[in-house]
């Protein structure tokens, strides 16, 4: 590392991996529940359980984005960070907030909008805090010696990202409308400003580990997010099909979104000819296969996948089935946990100073969790294919559907025991790399 | 060859435009005559409703307009598929609903709030969801089949 400052973005993945552990507990609750195995009924019932699985997932991965935005900005521009001290103040608030929301949701109290469930005051305490954090960031890049297109892609997508999240707190009558401001945050961040800041990231780790020109980088990196929001803009409206909107949305929403899979192959594709192109071999070979990893695997997860159910006429039969769940699990994996746990692997050598590069353990943690991730993808994809043929196609009942694809819960199970195996690896790999130390400034690789 | 400065345009026209455009389609879909949701038709009751299908998270369990988690039965046209009273009983049980093992939790809710959400179910019943309609419900199964 470079900067003294960069050294906060070490605690702000700390606070990620803990609370990965905790989301993959939840989802074994889910499992369990689904096969019949639900004695946690009393304390977690499942939509306690679901609530806290989706709402862990979407603070570790902030906490991971921001952990990545105070290591790259600090670097990208040529300066420290503005105020260590309110980092960490960042750090804790961002903690508490979550904590406080998911022990609410054991306690009935939360909002009961899928994603959105944190209860209105505490979106507040979200705000605030994550204007300390934009604040930190975009001071310290405009006092910084230079702005690079990486770290202005990366700005701009936590700043939409945190102006998208109010369209979720209008209070509406009607529940079409709720359901329709609701996507304009979730469809827009997952599908939109997320790229963005998956895109600075993944710009980043392809200049510092191929050692191609930046300029070239930066260049797709422009092409790969603008194909990213012309057509996932208009592309929401693949959730307007069957939720009581015109129907014009079948027509653009099925258009738009039918490009989408365009910015994840652009990706996929940059990532890989980058790769291809560099004369420089990096030695931290683990990094490059999770930045690899994770254009790849988001192109299956997000565009592939993603693709087959965004058709109006096949989603009128999927719309709210496990093919959903299937899409969603691959999508969120390739895209956004893949890309934050390629940040963590290139930099805690940096932040540490111990290169444990091509340690054994961490090219099994990183087979592991891919193929577990993959098998519950399938498990979750057959009973999807399943639950619609049955339910949808022939007019069974939805539980007694339910009951047919059980067995495919098992098989999810154990494959989320491999997953969970390789996770547990990487967490391991993370705890021996040992605290953040000054030792480590500039006698790095980078 | 593209050079940066046309790479940065198109990502700012791009975005701009079809920004635009998503804003005007909103407000278009908005408008009273494109109503597809009786949105005259939401009462007090209703919305009651709705405040307590929130604040239980019953979206944590069933999905509602194909929205929600896959664990429970979709609620859109519940009332043709089991019937007022059957509802009644399942949101008034003083223990887990449960007539396939799978729990639901027991809320036991009082008479006037069973009536709330049947009304919020009610009117979501109503509502032109684009054929979507026919697929969950069972008045039309045999629109599906044939
Ligand atoms: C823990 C998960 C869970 C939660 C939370 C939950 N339900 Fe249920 N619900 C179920 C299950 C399971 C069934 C029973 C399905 C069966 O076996 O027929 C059910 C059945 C129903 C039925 C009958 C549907 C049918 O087709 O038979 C209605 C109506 C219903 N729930 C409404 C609600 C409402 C309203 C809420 C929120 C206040 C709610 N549920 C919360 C799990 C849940
Ligand atoms: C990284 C990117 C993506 C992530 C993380 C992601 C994640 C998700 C999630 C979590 C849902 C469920 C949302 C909810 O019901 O609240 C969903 C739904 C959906 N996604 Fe994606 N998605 C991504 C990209 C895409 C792309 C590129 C497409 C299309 C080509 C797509 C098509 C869909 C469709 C059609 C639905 C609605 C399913 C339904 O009707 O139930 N997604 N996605
Ligand atoms: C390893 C153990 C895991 C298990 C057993 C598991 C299981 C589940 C289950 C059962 C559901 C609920 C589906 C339903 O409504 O019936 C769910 C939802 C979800 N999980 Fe997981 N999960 C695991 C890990 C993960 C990981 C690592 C991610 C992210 C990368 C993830 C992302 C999601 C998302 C986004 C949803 C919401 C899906 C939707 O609404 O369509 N899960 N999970
Ligand atoms: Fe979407």
């Amino acid at each position: 590392m470079k900067y003294k400052s960069q050294k906060v973005a070490y605690w702000f993945f700390a606070l990620s991996m803990l609370l990965l552990v905790l989301q993959i507990t939840y989802g074994f609750i889910m499992g369990f529940a689904r096969i019949g195995m639900d004695g946690m009924h009393d304390f977690i019932p499942f939509n306690t359980a679901r609530a806290v699985h989706t709402n862990l997932l979407v603070v570790w991965l902030l906490s991971g984005f921001m952990g990545a935005a105070y290591y790259i900005i600090p670097e990208e521009a040529q300066r420290e960070l503005v105020s260590v001290k309110l980092a960490y103040v960042q750090l804790i608030s961002l903690a508490l907030v979550g904590v406080t929301a998911i022990v609410g949701y054991h306690f009935n109290y939360w909002e009961g909008r899928k994603f959105l469930e944190i209860p209105r005051p505490l979106d507040y305490l979200v705000v605030l805090n994550v204007l300390l954090f934009l604040g930190l960031i975009l001071v310290t890049l405009f006092k910084g010696k230079r702005k690079t297109t990486t770290a202005l892609v990366l700005s701009m997508g936590l700043l939409f990202a945190a102006l998208l999240y109010l369209p979720g707190m209008l209070p509406f009558d009607s529940q079409v409308m709720d359901s329709f401001f609701r996507w304009w945050v979730v469809h827009l961040w997952v599908e939109g400003v997320w790229e963005l800041i998956m895109g600075g990231i993944l710009s980043f780790l392809l200049i510092k580990l191929t050692g191609v020109d930046r300029e070239v980088i930066e260049k797709w990196l422009y092409v790969i997010v603008g194909i990213t929001f012309l057509s996932g803009v208009l592309g929401t409206g693949h959730h307007y099909y069957y939720i009581g909107v015109n129907k014009i949305w079948l027509i653009v929403g099925g258009i738009f979104s039918a490009l989408e899979p365009l910015a994840f192959m652009a990706m996929a594709l940059f990532a890989v000819n980058m790769y291809r192109k560099g004369e420089k071999k990096h030695p931290n070979t683990l990094a490059l296969y999770w930045t690899l990893g994770s254009a790849i695997i988001s192109f299956v997860g997000a565009g592939l996948l993603g693709f087959a159910h965004t058709l109006p006429q096949t989603n009128l039969y999927t719309h709210g089935t496990l093919v959903t769940a299937m899409h969603a699990h691959l999508a969120f994996w390739g895209a956004y946990a893949m890309i934050v746990l390629a940040i963590i692997s290139y930099s805690l050598p940096n932040l540490t100073g111990r290169k444990l590069y091509e340690s054994p353990r961490g090219l099994a943690a990183f087979w592991l969790a891919n193929i577990g991730m993959v098998g519950m993808t399938i498990a979750f994809g057959v009973a999807g294919v399943v639950q619609v043929y049955l339910e949808r196609r022939l007019g069974m009942e939805f539980m007694e559907v339910q009951k047919e694809i059980s067995i495919h819960f098992v098989v999810l199970i154990l494959c989320a025991t491999i997953f969970t195996t390789g996770i547990i690896l990487y967490i391991i790999d993370f705890y021996k790399y040992g605290k953040p130390s000054d030792e480590a400034l500039e006698q790095s690789a980078e | 060859m593209l050079s940066k400065k046309q790479a940065r345009a198109f990502f700012l026209g791009g975005t701009t435009v079809t920004f635009l455009i998503f804003i005007g389609l909103t407000i278009f879909s908005f408008s009273k005559e494109q109503d597809q949701s009786n949105y005259e038709a939401i009462t007090d009751q209703v919305v009651r409703g709705k405040t307590l299908w929130e604040k239980n998270n019953c979206m944590g369990c069933h999905t509602l307009l194909g929205e929600g988690a896959y664990y429970a039965p979709e609620l859109t046209k519940v009332i043709d598929r089991r019937g007022e009273n059957y509802i009644k009983a399942v949101l008034m049980n003083p223990v887990p609903w449960q007539p396939n093992d799978r729990k639901m939790v027991a809320y036991g809710f009082s008479e006037q709030e069973a009536d709330d959400l049947i009304a919020f179910f009610d009117w979501i019943d109503d509502i032109d969801l684009n054929g979507f309609d026919r697929i969950v419900s069972p008045l039309a199964k045999d629109k599906i089949n044939n």
